[in-house]
């Protein structure tokens, strides 16, 4: 979700198989750089996997370029990785959130095959995309600033995963603003 | 209805596994050793397919010796479980492995640590975990028993009370188990429990081979 000069990106925690938890504390958040964060929902494994090529292929475009992407040139590599295995899908829908140029919040989502979606106010992914629309669009106002950006980050994560049994046992947020990261855990219905 | 478990205590990590082979509804053997010693502080339990679970846990285990052998030092339990997740991630689109881990070690640095791996390559790090129906048990016998530093009696104590439970409640239970223990002072199987077959005896249903 973009703010005042910031974005959130934030997810549940739970690893689950089916019916079955794994674990409550699975991180889905992964940083790039300072300013560039993608968050992978769907199957844990292919996150993973896109993770590791992701941050590789990063870090040879900081070797060859010397500076860090920009979220937008990120969102196409995404995009180009996600489309070449188009027979034989990657299963995650990344969410990507950053500063670009100006410290300008950029954020964008794509499927399992790498169709973007740009949008101004908040993207969504996941089992429970359906719930988080709703209470993203209603919780939603231009222009928060930081503090008031994790409040509704948060109030929407909490609502959406607790109709969700497939999400949840908690939430990890991170507001990102040029200056600082705030990383915090969200304490909700464990269940 | 095979069962891996594994839990992380004050500066040791116990891996349990089942010992029964069956193939359709017959019981091959009674005393299959399904926790791998990778090296002398790493322990990888492992359940599913049995050709890929032997295939796979050998190719690893001679991987790490490999790494020693080149390197001189051995690798981190860290390095890996995530060598292994790699494994299973390469092969998952070609030709998978179906063998489910959990891989306990010891570092200095970094202590004992647990990794559940399932046959998909997906890692995490854990204090608690199963695999198989029976975790269906196991699981939440943990979570309410299990607490961070627990002794090596309080830790086989839990496993202890997974193994009846699964026992009492698992239609078609696996009957013995083995119990490997992992610390500073290396990688060892520290208990049989056996129910049935040359080891068990008539009246005690637990035998102790430390």
């Amino acid at each position: 979700m973009v703010g005042k000069n910031c974005f959130a990106i934030a997810s549940d925690r739970r690893l689950g198989v089916q019916l079955q938890t794994i674990a409550t504390d699975f991180q889905r958040v992964f940083k790039i750089h300072d300013k560039l964060y993608i968050g992978l929902s769907g199957l844990a494994t292919d996150a993973q996997t896109l993770y590791q090529r992701l941050v590789f292929r990063h870090k040879l475009y900081q070797l060859r370029e010397e500076r860090d992407m920009k979220p937008e040139t990120f969102a196409s590599l995404v995009s180009a990785i996600l489309y070449e295995r188009r027979f034989g899908p990657y299963f995650c829908q990344p969410v990507i959130a950053g500063l670009g140029e100006n410290d300008e919040p950029f954020i964008c989502t794509m499927d399992c095959i790498g169709a973007k979606e740009l949008a101004k106010d908040f993207v969504v992914s996941g089992t429970s995309s359906e719930s988080l629309y709703g209470a993203c669009e209603s919780m939603y106002k231009p222009n928060m600033e930081p503090e008031e950006l994790f409040e509704t980050v948060s109030q929407a994560l909490m609502a959406s995963v607790d109709r969700d049994c497939l999400a949840g046992w908690g939430g990890h947020v991170f507001i990102v603003t040029p200056t600082e990261v705030q990383e915090r855990v969200v304490k909700g219905r464990m269940d | 209805m095979e069962c891996v478990m594994g839990v992380v205590g004050r500066d040791f990590a116990v891996v349990a596994a089942d010992t029964s082979a069956v193939q359709s509804i017959l019981v091959h053997k009674t005393d299959e050793d399904k926790v791998m010693v990778l090296d002398s502080h790493k322990l990888m339990g492992a359940s599913g397919e049995p050709g890929d679970r032997v295939q796979f846990t050998e190719y690893i285990q001679k991987n790490l010796h490999l790494y020693q052998f080149r390197n001189t030092i051995p690798l981190s339990t860290a390095a890996t479980a995530n060598f292994t997740r790699g494994e299973l991630a390469t092969a998952l689109r070609k030709n998978p492995y179906m063998v489910n881990v959990i891989l306990g070690g010891y570092d200095k640095d970094a202590g004992a640590s647990l990794y559940y791996i399932d046959y998909i390559a997906t890692l995490h790090k854990i204090d608690k975990g199963a695999f198989g129906y029976g975790s269906y048990f196991c699981l939440s016998l943990m979570d309410k028993l299990y607490h961070p530093d627990m002794t090596v009696e309080e830790a086989v104590d839990l496993i202890d009370k997974c193994i009846k439970e699964i026992r009492l409640r698992l239609v078609v239970a696996p009957q013995n188990f083995v119990i490997k223990i992992v610390d500073k002072n290396g990688a060892r199987e520290y208990a049989r429990r056996d129910l049935v077959g040359d080891n068990a005896s008539v009246d005690a249903a637990t035998t102790v081979t430390a």
